[in-house]
């Protein structure tokens, strides 16, 4: 288990703000720190700004008309901001999109390949790594000759983050892994990346709108709320948080609320910020 | 074997040669079209350009020596040497990859995310601007290109065909070749598009932009790649066309003839433009021969687009437009 005082920092984003289109502020200050080997997850509704800030790490967000116009990124010691996309990824961080996004016309296997894009460590290294990912996720291997259109969610999904693990990232933005997809599905998704955390020592920054599961997985927990963090802590000590019991994990003493209630009555809670 | 059997067979060989430059010409939109969803409407003069650019090049032309005449009144037209025409190819295939970047660097870089027509509209403002640029660089007039293709009726096939239908087909050396350099070019790009890295990155940009740039693929590198190739396929057309009918304004108009094959074979289906120029060079042909005479001949002009429109209503995704996968 990861010690939050021993261990290394490799991202902090500082008190970012970000703007899309010149004029929709849509992160209002949001900082945190993902540790050197850890799983960290940011939690929130949706629309709360997860994917923002998972873009803003990524550089993605210049693409979709997006600026930080405040605050600081640091990966390693060094300021990302004005990097591209590319940059990001032979720095070693690379991004899972919300929604899986395969190559829908390309194979399994050509979709795996595109993740190796920015590498020059040669074809053998490459086909090696190949082969990880495919002993990670035995089912693409199965599946390698066909169109990724027409795999399933499921193992669309898997596409996608062994795309990642075909980049040898150092830290994993990962968005949603879970969604729309069958609770047996979800663990098993989880499941990998948490085998991928503690044998390759890949670090994960984990946006997730499925709390339960994300905080039975993640080290290190930030809720966002409209833009700001509103809470952070070991994610041990998130579960049992009682406002997170109630508003996140749907476990009041009334039973399960449906989320639309529990944000309506939240708003007149104090913790806002 | 009937009289009229065999005519038709001759027609049928001569449109399928015709097809493969509406195919090439409906390649280069394709590619372009694919890659970053413009409808570049300059395909055509880039044709133009390049064998206008071609021949220059191989006749030690001075470029824009019109206005430096103009301007400082002196006489220069030409350097006075002669250019082999493979070394001049190699060397406007250069000029096509120094434009396709120009096209990036000033254009489309400063249009991303803009709608399809705006794209589309500066495709247009494209298309006159080069044809400005190639007429004041090369001139107006018309030029002949010879870039040392066999030229004239293939004996081998007349005397062949002749002993053994008692017809001789008359089939053009040029279009023989073409057709070869064409069928070898296509096996090229399908080659690089399948095998190779920048290939698969090339696809990968068609099908999902977002998800390129995550993974590293500079979108504006395979912006100019795409147009380099559109611009290398733009050259071999304009060579083909210019060896056959001279280099002139009315090579331009060759990518017109180019709508209805995309109508027809999908704008984002290699196979289908290749197939699609080819079903418009035999039907016009054939259509021609057969039923040209009943209306007073004439229909080449229209029978590719009454074609294309009948496409349009029945099957608007044409023969192979790509399937929209949908299944999450
Ligand atoms: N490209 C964009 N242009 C304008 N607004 C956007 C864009 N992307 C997201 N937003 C807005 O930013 C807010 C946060 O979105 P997002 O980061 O996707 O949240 P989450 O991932 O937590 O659901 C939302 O209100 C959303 O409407
Ligand atoms: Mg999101």
């Amino acid at each position: 288990m990861l010690d939050g005082s021993k261990t290394e920092t490799l991202l902090e984003v500082n008190n970012i703000e970000v703007i899309y289109n010149h004029v929709i502020l849509v992160l209002k200050g949001v900082s945190l720190k993902v540790a050197k080997g850890g799983i960290t997850a940011l939690l929130g509704g949706n629309g709360a700004g997860k994917s923002t800030t998972l873009k803003a790490v990524s550089n993605l967000l210049h693409s979709e008309r997006g600026e930080v116009t405040k605050g600081s990124i640091i990966y390693r010691g060094d300021h990302i901001a004005g990097l591209d996309p590319a940059d990001m990824v032979k720095r070693g961080v690379i991004q899972v999109m919300e929604g899986r996004h395969c190559f829908e016309h390309l194979t399994v296997e050509e979709n795996l390949m595109t993740g190796a894009y920015t590498r020059s460590d040669g074809r053998g290294a490459v086909a090696a790594d190949l082969e990880k990912v495919y002993a990670y996720f035995p089912r693409l291997r199965e599946r390698r000759t066909s169109q990724a259109g027409y795999t399933s969610g499921g193992e669309q999904q898997m596409v996608a983050i062994g795309r990642a693990m075909m980049a040898k990232p150092e830290t994993i933005l990962l968005d949603e892994p879970s969604m729309g997809l069958a609770p047996q599905l979800v663990e098993e998704i989880f499941g990998i990346v948490k085998s991928l955390n503690e044998q390759e020592g890949v670090s994960f920054l984990l946006a997730e709108q499925n709390t339960n599961v994300a905080l039975r997985f993640a080290h290190y927990g930030y809720i966002l709320e409209s833009g700001r963090v509103v809470m952070d802590g070991p994610a041990a000590e998130l579960r049992e948080n009682p406002d997170v019991k109630e508003f996140y994990l749907g476990m009041s003493d009334e039973g399960r609320k449906s989320f639309r209630d529990v944000r309506s009555y939240r708003r007149r809670k104090r913790w806002l910020s | 074997m009937p009289e009229q059997f065999l005519f038709a067979m001759e027609v049928i060989l001569n449109g399928l040669m015709a097809g493969v430059l509406y195919a090439l010409v409906a390649l280069g939109f394709v590619l372009i079209f694919k890659a970053s969803g413009i409808f570049n409407y300059a395909q055509g003069v880039m044709a133009l350009f390049a064998a206008l650019t071609l021949v220059g090049i191989m006749d030690g032309q001075i470029p824009f020596s019109h206005i430096i005449n103009a301007i400082f009144g002196t006489e220069l037209h030409h350097f006075g040497w002669h250019v082999p025409a493979l070394l001049a190819i190699i060397l406007t295939a250069g000029v096509m990859v120094v434009f396709a970047w120009l096209v990036q660097r000033y254009i489309f870089r400063h249009l991303v995310n803009q709608e399809p027509i705006i794209l589309f509209m500066a495709t247009i403002g494209l298309a006159y601007f080069l044809e400005g640029v190639g007429d004041l660089m090369w001139g107006s007039d018309i030029k002949k290109l010879d870039v040392g293709l066999p030229q004239g009726i293939n004996d081998w096939i007349d005397v062949t065909t002749f002993e053994a239908f008692g017809y001789g087909f008359f089939i053009d050396n040029l279009d023989i070749s073409a057709t070869i350099v064409a069928v070898f070019l296509v096996a090229a790009l399908i080659m690089f598009s399948q095998y190779t890295k920048q290939g698969r990155a090339l696809r990968a940009v068609a099908d999902d932009h977002q998800a390129a740039l995550s993974v590293g693929i500079s979108l504006n590198f395979i912006w100019v790649l795409v147009w380099s190739i559109a611009g290398f396929v733009a050259l071999v057309a304009g060579i083909m066309w210019g060896a056959k009918s001279g280099v002139q304004f009315s090579l331009s108009l060759i990518a017109l003839k180019a709508l209805p094959v995309l109508m027809l074979g999908g704008f984002t289906s290699i196979p289908g433009a290749i197939v699609g120029g080819l079903i418009i060079g035999v039907g016009e042909k054939l259509f021609e021969f057969l039923i040209g005479p009943m209306v007073g001949g004439a229909t080449e002009n229209w029978f590719a687009y009454v074609l294309a429109l009948l496409f349009l209503v029945f099957r608007p995704q044409g023969l192979f437009g790509e399937k929209i996968i949908e299944r999450v």
